[in-house]
């Protein structure tokens, strides 16, 4: 393969080099004004009374909305984009866009105002009266779930439970050598893209909402569809290149407050949040509490697990069930386990509304199945390494689900080259200390089987032999659009130059569905393969013609097409495309990919085929600890995964290295930290993410089973290249230590304590 | 107020409310929008410019302060048709992912380079530390700084 696995400058790195990309806040119409929000600085309150006369009294002040100005006031919280008839159990929970006579979370949207400056929009914020009431809230999941707690919802606190099944547990236990247990704990955390949420709306001439807005969910015109009452078909969204999203941008963020502004003033509205509403305003990562209980035999296999896993919703459901449920399909690790019984549940608060954040629950579980898997091989006295090879899941093994892994996971294999790119390890010499480990993973790439996942693209031909694909496949930043790019010069034998890739619209583009679920290289990237090469046959069909030889010895390559081993015998694509127009052959191609699709699972036992393939893949990582002021301190961290097959060196590698580096700081550093649910730390000087100085030096090793149902065999990486993080650093730390370390984020009174702890 | 500077190598002349930051100036003003707002706070980096040659935050300062200087943002960094080599190097190396940081990292790493031309890793990396990345863990922006300097 010429272009596929190589690392050829992405085609919009030249633009975003020359500061050019016109991201969503970047765009300004004539007579544009300017949105603002006000949210609830409580975190559970009644609204007494609202009184926007004196706003709407002000020079400059065009609209100051309520929940009574909303059409139909709840946006709601499921899949977004396709979604099938069966749910397995169907969620269906609402979210008001603007609260009526109560407010659930700090941040809750209450009032939308546009103005014609952001300095009125703001003044006029300072005169709206709105008089808020105590009740009491619940700020901790467990106690949420006690009979007397304050009620969120009407429903009850309890938001959704899943269950695992598998073998005979007591059996299980039975049968084990050794049995640990731990209770883990993971916290709230921010996303942190460096673009807060933002957009722009308008109608157009044909009376039709258009927003541009920075968003993963293209298909969020429905949800503004639903909550104006007018058709889906009246709201489009052009979706900019995004400043980053790992999944924040993939629940609804401005679109609705933006098209209700928009739709109610008649002129253009531009949107952006402020860092602090980026914090207080969109969905976290859920903290989890897990308690595992894990036995295992004298050789070290894996005989029995059981678990309780409590993740915390907050205020809303968004998409906490779906979170939960990667979490109970990742439960085990990446492991055989023949007896498992796994619990978990989902459980409003007043605290901030979680949902999807890159990993989607499976990064969570990582820290706990890990941990176990280190205090297990402590227990046994063994080698950690030698436990996990010995219970890896190999092909043809199942999961607890009762799903037969079909590829190879290569698992030993990126172990062991994790492990040995960490070199010689270096002696602790007071006060430092020095800590090792790997954690192993595996996260699902693609969405849920039963949602019949899919997704389409288009590619054309242009006169002059180069090609433009349009597919409507959101750009987060990872190279989706230049992978697409990169398929299509392969298969065309073109020069990547030669190919463009044009907008990303749900009105003018082929739906590709959602960038989330680390699923736009499996669906999109097999559309846009599925389409090249019935595009290419087309083109085949006319040079064979046109050089008088058999379809079958026609290569392209080079922008060429020519017969085999006469390549001086050549014709330009740009005669190749004149010439199958002549002929009356198509040189425009619409193809969609329909991801493999399987009934849902038991609810009762988890049992069934929830996702289609996952990516497997380690992280090992040397950590220095000052003991005297317990600071963590990451030197060299390796990540191995099998990416099935590259298509883009560079944008794999630095997947690879970029989820390393978020989960350093997932695991070191940052916490959301709340006060009866409202944060204390709403800022980038308070909640810390690290910087190129707290980033270690990083090795990637990309192996190549070619076995994933992508193109060419690829997986996703997205995902899954940041999961094991969070189990390295605990495991490093804790072996640094000789203390488990449970509980996150690892910050230096804790290590502190740990020490204290162990000396007492 | 009138102000009156030097903007990506050619004279500049302008009016500006006397509330409004370099930010403001920039993005409002005189629609460069290639500097951008990350935090509004001056912790993230994002908007980072060149004032004679040193990074300044440009949501933290008014733009009187611009007067008299020689201001340079991203969309001055290409000079005559040509790439800046810290342009270059970004983009062939992968150090650009969502782009959003970008603009204000390839200034913080313009100012480390007219300063020092040979950094160690080390230095690079406490010269960009003011800037944040969520993309890319910092390893291939590094590398593309590194690069330039190895070049010399």
């Amino acid at each position: 393969m010429r272009v596929i696995g190589t690392s050829p400058a992405r085609p919009d790195a030249w633009e975003k080099v020359r500061g050019r990309p016109i991201y969503a806040g970047d765009l300004a119409l004539a007579g544009m004004l300017h949105g603002r929000i006000m949210r609830s600085p409580y975190a559970s309150a009644r609204i007494v009374r609202i009184d926007t006369r004196a706003a709407r009294a002000l020079p400059g002040v065009i609209a100051v909305l309520t929940a009574h100005d909303v059409p139909r006031n709840e946006q709601r919280m499921e899949l977004p984009g396709r979604m099938a008839e069966a749910t397995a159990g169907a969620v269906l929970a609402t979210q008001p866009v603007l609260a009526e006579d109560r407010v659930r979370f700090q941040g809750e949207p209450v009032v939308a105002i546009a103005a014609t400056t952001p300095e009125i929009a703001a003044a006029a914020a300072d005169l709206v009266e709105i008089d808020y009431e105590d009740l009491p809230g619940v700020y901790d999941p467990i106690a949420a779930l006690a009979p007397d707690a304050p009620k969120v919802h009407d429903s009850g606190n309890l938001l959704r439970s899943w269950h695992l099944r598998a073998g005979d547990l007591a059996q299980g236990f039975a049968r084990a050598a050794v049995v640990v247990e731990n209770t883990y704990r993971t916290p709230f955390v921010d996303h942190v893209y460096m673009e807060t949420e933002s957009g722009i709306g308008w109608i157009d001439g044909e009376g039709v909402l258009t927003l541009r807005v920075s968003t993963q969910v293209l298909e969020h015109f429905r949800d503004v569809a639903v909550v104006l009452q007018i058709p889906h078909g009246r709201v489009r969204i052009e979706g900019a290149y995004l400043g980053g999203g790992f999944g924040g941008k993939e629940d609804v963020t401005v679109e609705c407050l933006l098209g209700l502004l928009v739709w109610k003033t008649g002129r253009p509205v531009q949107l952006i949040f402020s860092r602090e509403e980026s914090f207080i305003g969109h969905g976290k990562r859920h903290p989890y509490v897990m308690r595992y209980r894990t036995g295992a035999a004298r050789d070290g296999a894996l005989v029995a697990l059981e678990a309780e896993l409590i993740s915390d919703s907050g205020a809303y459901a968004a998409l906490s069930p779906w979170v939960l449920l990667y979490s109970l399909v990742t439960s085990t690790g990446p492991y055989r386990i023949p007896n498992v019984t796994v619990d978990a549940t989902t459980v409003y608060t007043n605290n901030p509304v979680a949902s999807a954040y890159r990993c989607f629950g499976s990064i969570q579980t990582c820290l706990a199945y890990e941990g176990q898997m280190d205090a297990l091989a402590a227990a046994l006295a063994m080698d950690p390494l030698a436990l996990r090879e010995k219970n890896f899941l190999r092909k043809g093994d199942r999961l607890a689900t009762g799903q037969v892994i079909e590829c190879e996971p290569m698992l030993a294999e990126t172990m062991r080259r994790a492990w040995a790119g960490l070199a010689e390890r270096r002696p602790s010499r007071a006060p430092t200390r020095i800590g090792r480990a790997v954690a192993a993973s595996f996260s699902p790439y693609g969405r849920m089987c039963w949602t019949r996942d899919s997704a389409s693209a288009w590619i054309g031909m242009e006169l002059d032999g180069t090609a433009v694909v349009r597919c409507a496949a959101p750009d987060v930043g990872g190279g989706q659009t230049s992978s697409l790019c990169a398929i299509t010069a392969e298969v065309l034998g073109l020069e990547l130059d030669h190919v463009i890739a044009v907008g990303r619209d749900s009105h003018f583009t082929p739906r590709a569905g959602t960038t989330t679920a680390t699923r736009q290289l499996l669906m999109s990237g097999n559309a846009v393969l599925s389409a090249a090469r019935e595009l290419r046959r087309h083109l085949v069909g006319a040079a064979a013609a046109l050089l008088e030889a058999a379809p079958a010895d026609i290569e392209l390559a080079g922008g060429h097409a020519f017969v085999r081993g006469a390549p001086d015998r050549g014709l330009s694509m740009a005669s190749v495309v004149k010439g199958a127009t002549g002929q009356g052959r198509p040189v425009q191609v619409l193809e969609k990919y329909d991801a493999p699709s399987a009934p849902t699972i038991d609810p009762a036992t988890g049992q069934g085929k929830a996702f289609n393939d996952y990516t497997f893949g380690t992280h090992a990582l040397e950590v220095e600890i000052d003991e005297e002021t317990g600071r963590t301190r990451p030197t060299r961290l390796v990540s191995c995964f099998d990416a099935g097959r590259i298509i883009h060196r560079a944008n794999a590698e630095g997947q690879l290295e970029g989820g390393a580096v978020q989960g350093l700081g997932y695991a070191l550093m940052e916490e959301i930290a709340l006060e009866n649910g409202v944060s204390k730390n709403p800022h980038l000087a308070d909640y810390k993410i690290p910087t190129s100085l707290d980033a270690p030096e990083i090795a990637t090793v990309l192996l190549e089973s070619g076995e994933g149902l992508g193109p060419f065999g690829a997986k996703g990486l997205g995902e899954p290249a940041m999961t094991p993080s969070i189990g390295a650093v605990a495991n490093a730390v804790s072996n640094a230590l000789g203390v488990r370390m449970t509980e996150l984020p690892i910050t230096s009174e804790r290590v502190l304590a740990a020490l204290r702890a162990k000396r007492a | 107020m009138s102000l009156s500077f030097t903007l990506n190598g050619q004279p500049c002349a302008t009016q500006a409310p006397d509330h409004w930051t370099v930010l403001d100036l920039l993005r409002d003003g005189l629609g460069l929008m290639g500097t951008k707002y990350g935090c509004g706070e001056g912790v993230c980096g994002t908007c980072t410019v060149l004032a004679d040659g040193q990074p300044i935050r440009a949501c933290l300062v008014l733009a009187a302060h611009v007067r008299g200087r020689v201001l340079v943002t991203v969309e001055g960094l290409e000079r005559d048709g040509r790439l800046d080599p810290i342009q270059t190097a970004f983009a062939e190396r992968g150090a650009a992912q969502c782009g959003y940081c970008t603009p204000g990292m390839m200034l913080a790493a313009k100012a480390l380079l007219l300063e020092n031309p040979s950094p160690s890793e080390h230095e690079v990396r406490e010269a960009l530390s003011g800037n944040l990345c969520r993309c890319t863990g910092y390893t291939k922006i590094v590398e593309a700084v590194l690069a330039v300097a190895g070049s010399k």
